[in-house]
C-alpha cells in the first residue's frame, strides 16, 4: 500500500469540459456502420501487410509463368496454338483469390486467440453484422489481390478489354466472398491457427486440382468428371475461362477443346448459372457462419 | 434515469458449467458512482460473475440488472451502457492506437462529429495522445492496458468493468493505471466494478466483496472488514518462546505460534493488552509489536487460505498472456 501511495502523483483536476457521448439504440444504421468498420479493418490490415501481398502472389506466379512456360512444349500439340499460360490464367487467378480469402478468414482464428474477437462480440451490434462485414472485407481484399494478377493479362496474351476485366473482377469478387464465408464458417469451429491452416490446405489444394484450373473439363475419366462437377470451385474457374476465351482470337477447334464449358449430363451449364451456384453456396455458408457465431456465448 | 438508482443489482445469481457450480447464488448491490471490488483467489468465480454482468455468459439462475437493465432480457441495453477491460488483451496489434479507438467508436455507433474530440480526451487522460499513430503491437504491456482503459471509457459508459486491470504489470505502471482510473471516475461519475487479487489495490475500493468457491463470504468497506476481524496481530520476542506460548495459553487462553523468530497471536484490543502481557506473562519480553489487521488477515479469516496461493497461479497466468502477446507481435 505505502509503496503504491508514494508513487501516486496527485490526481489531475476533473476535466471541466468533458465531451459526453452516448451509444444510440441498435438500428439499421448502427449495424451498417459496424459492418463497414469490420470491412475497413480488413483493408487497413491488408494495406499495412505488404509482405503478405507479396507472398500470396508467389504461388500463383509460379504456376502461371514457371509451370505454364515449362509445360508449354509438351502441351502445344493439344492447345491448338494457344499459349498454355493463357489457358491456365483464369485458374491461377482463382488460386490467388482463394489463398488471400483464406488468409482473411484465418484472422478470425487469430482474433479469437489474441482476444480481439471479444471486443467485437461485446459491442452492442448483432453478430451477423460482424460476420457479414468480415466476409465482405475478405472478399474485397482477395479481389484486390486478384486485380494485381489481372494487370498481368497482357503478359499471357489476354487483351485488356474493359468488359472482360469487369467480368473477371465480378467473378473474382464472387469467389472471394464464397471462400471467405467458407473460411469464416470453418473458423467458427476451429480455435487453433495451426489446425485451421491444416484444414484449409487439406480442402483448398484438392479443390484447386479438381476444379480444372489446369486442364479442360471435357473427356476426363469418369471418376474425375464426377469429382470435378461436385467441386464448387469448378463453377468459378469455368465462367472465367469462358469469358477469357470469348475475348481471344482463337480457332473454333481451340475454343471447343479448351473452353467447352461445364456440362451436366450432356447439358452445357450457362455461365450465369455457374456464377449463381457460387453465389448461393457463398450465401449458404455465410448463413451457417452467422448461425455459428450467434450460438456462441 | 433516477440519480439514486443502483448501478448494479444482483440477486441469487448462479452459473454452473456442466457439473461445476462456478457461482452459487450471489447477491449484492452497487450504488451509482461507487468503486466496487471483487476480491478472491483464482477460480473463486469472479470472472464468471463479471462475464454474466457483461452479458457474455448466460446465468443459470437468479437475475442481475446493470444500469437498470436486465442482463438476459435487455442484453443490448446493458451493452450500450457498459465499458469493459478484460484480463486478456483485446486490442488489434496491427492497428494504431487511434485506429483501435475509432473502430470501437464505430462499433458503438458514437456520433461521428464527437469522435475526434472525445478520442483526444480519453487518449490524453491515459497519456497516449502523442503515441496515437503508433501500431499497438509495439506498445508495452502497461501502455496496452492504458489504451484498453481509454477505449472502455470511450463511449461514456455508466458502468466500467475491469477484470484484473493491473495483472502482470510492474508496481510503477500499476500505480499510474490506478491514477487514470480514479481520474476517469472523477471526470464522469461512472461506477467502477473490478476484480483484483492485489490486496493493496482492494484498499482503493469503496467496498469489497470477498469471493470464495462461488460465494460471497464478506462484503463491506475495507475498513469495516478489517475491523470485523476484531483482533490485532501481536508479535513478541522473548527469552523462552516455549514458555511464553504455554503461558499465553494458560493465563490468557490465547493460541499462539512461532513465526519468523517471534511468538505471534491475534488478540482484541492489542494495544491495551500489552501492559497486561508484561505484568502477567512471567516470561521476560525483549520486544513487542502490535499491528492492525490487514486485508490479508481479512482474506485469510474468511477463505482460510492466503492470497499468495492465488497469486502463484496468477503469475503463471500472467506469463501465459505475455507469451501470447509476444508471439502475437510477430504474427
Amino acid at each position: 500500500m505505502s509503496a503504491i501511495e508514494t508513487t501516486l502523483a496527485p490526481a489531475g483536476p476533473p476535466q471541466p469540459d468533458v465531451v459526453r457521448v452516448h451509444v444510440p439504440p441498435r438500428s439499421l444504421r448502427s449495424e451498417l456502420r459496424a459492418m463497414k468498420i469490420v470491412w475497413r479493418r480488413d483493408l487497413i490490415r491488408f494495406r499495412n501487410d505488404r509482405i503478405r501481398i507479396a507472398t500470396t502472389l508467389v504461388q500463383p506466379l509460379l504456376f502461371l509463368f514457371v509451370l505454364g512456360s515449362g509445360l508449354q512444349q509438351i502441351s502445344s500439340a493439344g492447345t491448338h496454338g494457344v499459349d498454355l499460360k493463357t489457358f491456365i490464367y483464369p485458374g491461377v487467378i482463382c488460386l490467388a483469390v482463394m489463398f488471400t480469402a483464406m488468409f482473411s478468414a484465418a484472422s478470425i482464428v487469430w482474433d479469437r486467440e489474441f482476444g480481439f474477437m471479444r471486443e467485437m462480440l461485446v459491442a452492442p451490434v448483432s453478430r451477423s453484422s460482424i460476420v457479414i462485414g468480415k466476409c465482405l472485407g475478405g472478399a474485397t481484399v482477395a479481389s484486390i489481390q486478384g486485380v494485381i494478377l489481372l494487370a498481368l493479362a497482357g503478359a499471357v496474351h489476354v487483351p485488356y478489354s474493359p468488359p472482360l476485366l469487369l467480368g473477371m473482377f465480378a467473378l473474382m469478387l464472387l469467389l472471394a466472398f464464397a471462400i471467405t464465408a467458407f473460411g469464416v464458417m470453418v473458423a467458427a469451429r476451429i480455435t487453433q491457427m495451426q489446425s485451421f491452416m491444416g484444414v484449409m490446405q487439406m480442402i483448398v489444394m484438392p479443390m484447386f486440382f479438381l476444379a480444372g484450373a489446369l486442364y479442360p473439363v471435357t473427356h476426363l475419366p469418369g471418376w474425375l468428371t464426377v469429382l470435378n462437377r461436385i467441386d464448387p470451385l469448378t463453377y468459378a474457374v469455368d465462367p472465367m475461362r469462358r469469358l477469357v476465351f470469348k475475348h481471344l482470337d482463337v480457332s473454333a477447334a481451340a475454343h471447343e477443346a479448351l473452353a467447352p464449358g461445364v456440362t451436366w449430363f450432356g447439358w452445357t451449364v450457362p455461365a450465369v448459372l455457374e456464377a449463381a451456384v457460387v453465389l448461393l453456396l457463398g450465401l449458404a455458408m455465410l448463413g451457417v457462419a452467422i448461425w455459428e457465431f450467434g450460438a456462441t456465448e | 434515469m433516477a440519480e439514486r438508482q443502483s448501478a448494479i443489482e444482483v440477486s441469487s445469481l448462479e452459473k454452473s458449467f456442466d457439473e461445476v457450480e462456478a457461482v452459487r447464488g450471489v447477491s449484492f448491490e452497487v450504488a451509482a458512482g461507487e468503486v466496487f471490488g471483487f476480491l478472491g483467489p483464482n477460480g473463486a468465480g469472479k470472472t464468471t460473475t463479471i462475464n454474466m454482468l457483461c452479458t457474455l455468459v448466460k446465468p443459470t439462475g437468479g437475475s442481475a440488472r446493470v444500469a437498470g437493465h436486465d442482463v438476459v432480457r435487455e442484453r443490448d441495453e446493458v451493452r450500450r451502457n457498459i465499458g469493459l477491460v478484460f484480463q486478456d488483451p483485446t486490442l488489434d496489434g496491427y492497428l494504431s492506437a487511434q485506429q483501435n479507438i475509432e473502430l470501437h467508436a464505430e462499433l458503438y455507433g458514437i456520433e461521428s462529429s464527437l469522435v475526434p474530440e472525445r478520442m483526444r480526451q480519453v487518449l490524453e487522460m491515459v497519456g497516449l495522445w502523442d503515441r496515437k499513430d503508433t501500431p499497438v503491437r509495439t506498445f508495452s504491456g502497461g501502455m496496452r492496458r492504458r489504451l484498453e482503459i481509454a477505449r472502455g471509457f470511450m463511449h461514456s459508459p455508466r458502468v466500467l468493468f475491469l477484470d484484473e486491470p493491473t495483472i502482470g504489470l510492474d508496481p510503477q505502471t500499476r500505480s499510474s493505471i490506478w491514477r487514470y482510473i480514479r481520474q476517469l471516475k472523477e471526470a464522469e461519475e461512472i461506477t467502477i466494478f473490478m476484480t483484483t487479487h492485489y490486496m493493496d489495490e482492494a484498499e482503493f475500493c469503496d467496498r469489497i466483496a470477498i469471493m470464495d468457491r462461488g460465494e460471497i463470504v464478506a462484503l463491506d468497506t475495507p475498513e469495516a472488514l478489517k475491523a470485523r476481524v476484531g483482533a490485532d496481530r501481536v508479535k513478541i520476542q522473548t527469552e523462552d518462546d516455549e514458555a511464553a506460548i504455554a503461558a499465553l495459553a494458560g493465563r490468557f487462553g490465547i493460541e499462539a505460534n512461532v513465526a519468523e523468530g517471534a511468538v505471534a497471536f491475534l488478540v482484541a484490543g492489542g494495544e491495551e493488552f500489552v501492559p497486561r502481557l508484561f505484568a502477567e506473562l512471567g516470561v521476560p519480553i525483549k520486544s513487542v509489536s502490535v499491528s492492525r489487521p490487514t486485508l490479508d488477515d481479512v482474506f485469510m479469516s474468511y477463505t482460510g487460505s492466503t492470497i499468495r496461493d492465488a497469486e502463484d497461479s496468477y503469475a503463471k497466468h500472467a506469463n501465459k498472456i505475455m507469451m501470447q502477446m509476444m508471439s502475437g507481435g510477430r504474427r
